[in-house]
């Protein structure tokens, strides 16, 4: 399947290019020839059944996972290359995990500072302020000297995106990042990530918060098997999809 | 007869009493109390041991241990990651060693560093028995504190070391930063189970040979045995050593109880 958008060729303008990407565990072909892609400032939420391959789509973005074959391009410089620098790569993709992975023995300053420092080489001044800055936005200044464990879900997940801003990232994954909460935690979580689309943040978001989807997202990618099955605006692959598989889905996520 | 259940457990436990108390007195009225405190209390010989039993005998303890643990600990920390590392020869270097060591007595590892290596290579490990001994059993210790150790490191979560990477950490960084501090807080009591083993083995020393001022716990108990004719220097040797282990016993027990309370 190519891609509607008539900029998907290699060296483009897109933030993250994916091309014919096949992922094997084993004997399972969990990806099975994906073509996707992000722009700048576009918020893609990537939606579908769970084994559908979505996030490990996600994290063959940042090298977590290695992809089988097939090309990932972040801002037209090929990922998959053996002698990319995937570690300074890293750096440049902020990345938030369903299950929220806090150091839990440093406190959240330091769990927002420890990249910075190690990483970025920033002096421990700079890198403070702005833990400190991040940490207001996420609306949790009052808990820089708290561990994770004193956290809520919620918290420790506002943390987390925290972390990841903290490194001044170009562009955001997050892999389910309200699947492991309470309902009642879910809104905070989303209304972060809301504020960060708003302001122009490069998101790609696999989520199955199907409100968010349709309120935040510039387009919406239904996977299913390992490839994509359909893409557009949500008001059209939400609303009215036009894939059997798409249809099936939806209405199982209604019905919740 | 009938009983209930409380009534079967309050007679086994009167019974259990009876027995024990019966045994007590038994050894009470059968042993010779002159004859165990002449040889094994005698305040005499205990006097003429201090205060040499703690700066010779015990102090060499201490040191041998700590230098053996240090050494070993080194050691089994490079061993345990190359026992995780992705390089095939790493992982088949590691774990032949640490079967080997495991599978040998220490005394066997201490002679081979004592006496084997002098005699094929014609050079000795510096340090005298400080020095080859403390080698020596740390090459023992690290084979079993890398165990230890590797199960520390695989009880760290995955998404650990995932969320490390993700912020562009190296993979060095992500161990000593991340998975490390982490796996050391689930290992420490284990570890200082380690280090109480270390502290009696240090006690196989004496096949390395001693000078007087070398001498550890059990050899300068054993000497002072022979000078003495009376086996009191045993006993007290025995406290010493409880005096030094038992603290740390209770230490992990702590610490274990925080670890259970913390999860």
């Amino acid at each position: 399947m190519s891609s509607p958008n008539p900029k998907g060729t290699a060296g483009s303008r897109h933030a993250i290019e994916v091309l014919d990407l096949h992922k094997s565990f084993g004997e399972l072909e969990v990806l099975a020839g994906i073509d996707f892609h992000v722009n700048p400032a576009e918020v893609v939420c990537v939606v579908g059944p769970s084994g559908s391959g979505k996030s490990t789509l996600l994290r063959c973005i940042n090298r977590l996972e290695e992809s089988t074959s097939g090309q990932i391009l972040i801002e037209g410089e090929d990922i998959t290359d053996i002698d990319a620098d995937v570690d300074g790569l890293r750096t440049r993709i902020g990345m938030v995990f369903q299950q929220f992975n806090l150091f839990p023995h440093m406190s959240v300053q330091k769990n927002l500072t420890v990249g910075q420092t190690g990483v970025l080489k920033r002096s421990k001044d700079e890198a403070n302020k702005i833990a400190t800055d991040m940490l207001a936005r996420v609306g949790l200044s009052e808990k820089a000297d708290e561990f994770p464990i004193r956290l809520s879900g919620g918290q420790q997940q506002r943390v987390a995106i925290a972390r990841a801003l903290c490194m001044k990232p170009e562009m955001m994954l997050f892999d389910e990042p309200t699947s492991a909460l309470d309902p009642e935690l879910i809104g905070e979580v989303l209304d972060v990530m809301r504020g960060l689309a708003d302001e122009g943040m490069t998101m790609m978001v696999v989520t199955h918060e199907m409100a968010f989807a349709r309120e935040v997202a510039d387009r919406v990618v239904f996977m299913d098997g390992g490839v994509v099955v359909e893409e557009g605006p949500p008001s059209e692959v939400l609303d009215h999809p036009k894939t059997q598989r798409a249809q099936d889905f939806l209405r199982q996520v209604a019905d919740r | 007869m009938n009983l209930t259940s409380r009534q079967k457990s309050k007679i086994y436990l009167i019974t259990m009493y009876g027995l024990t108390a019966l045994v007590a007195l038994a050894v009470g009225f059968a042993a010779d109390w002159d004859v165990i405190g002449r040889n094994f209390f005698n305040t005499e010989v205990m006097a003429d041991m201090f205060p040499e039993v703690i700066t010779i005998g015990a102090r060499n303890t201490i040191i041998y241990t700590a230098l053996s643990f240090a050494l070993g600990l080194v050691l089994a920390l490079v061993l345990a990651l190359m026992r995780l590392s992705s390089i095939p020869p790493f992982r088949l270097f590691a774990i032949s060693y640490i079967e080997l060591f495991r599978g040998l007595p220490a005394l066997i590892t201490l002679i081979f560093v004592g006496f084997g290596i002098p005699i094929a290579f014609k050079w000795s490990i510096p340090g005298g028995t400080l020095g080859t001994g403390s080698i020596g059993l740390a090459i023992v210790a690290g084979a079993y504190m890398a165990e230890t150790i590797r199960a520390g490191i695989e009880a760290v979560p995955k998404g650990q070391s995932e969320a490390a990477r993700s912020l562009g950490m190296s993979q060095m960084r992500t161990m000593f930063t991340i998975v490390l501090p982490q796996a050391f807080r689930v290992i420490i009591p284990p570890l200082t189970n380690e280090l109480v083993l270390l502290i009696k083995d240090t006690s196989l020393f004496f096949v390395l040979g001693s000078t007087p001022q070398t001498k550890e716990l059990t050899k300068f108990a054993r000497d002072f045995m022979t000078g003495s004719k009376n086996a009191t220097p045993l006993t007290v040797a025995a406290i010493v050593y409880l005096i030094i282990t038992l603290p740390l016993t209770f230490l992990v027990r702590r610490l274990e109880r925080s670890a259970a309370k913390s999860r």
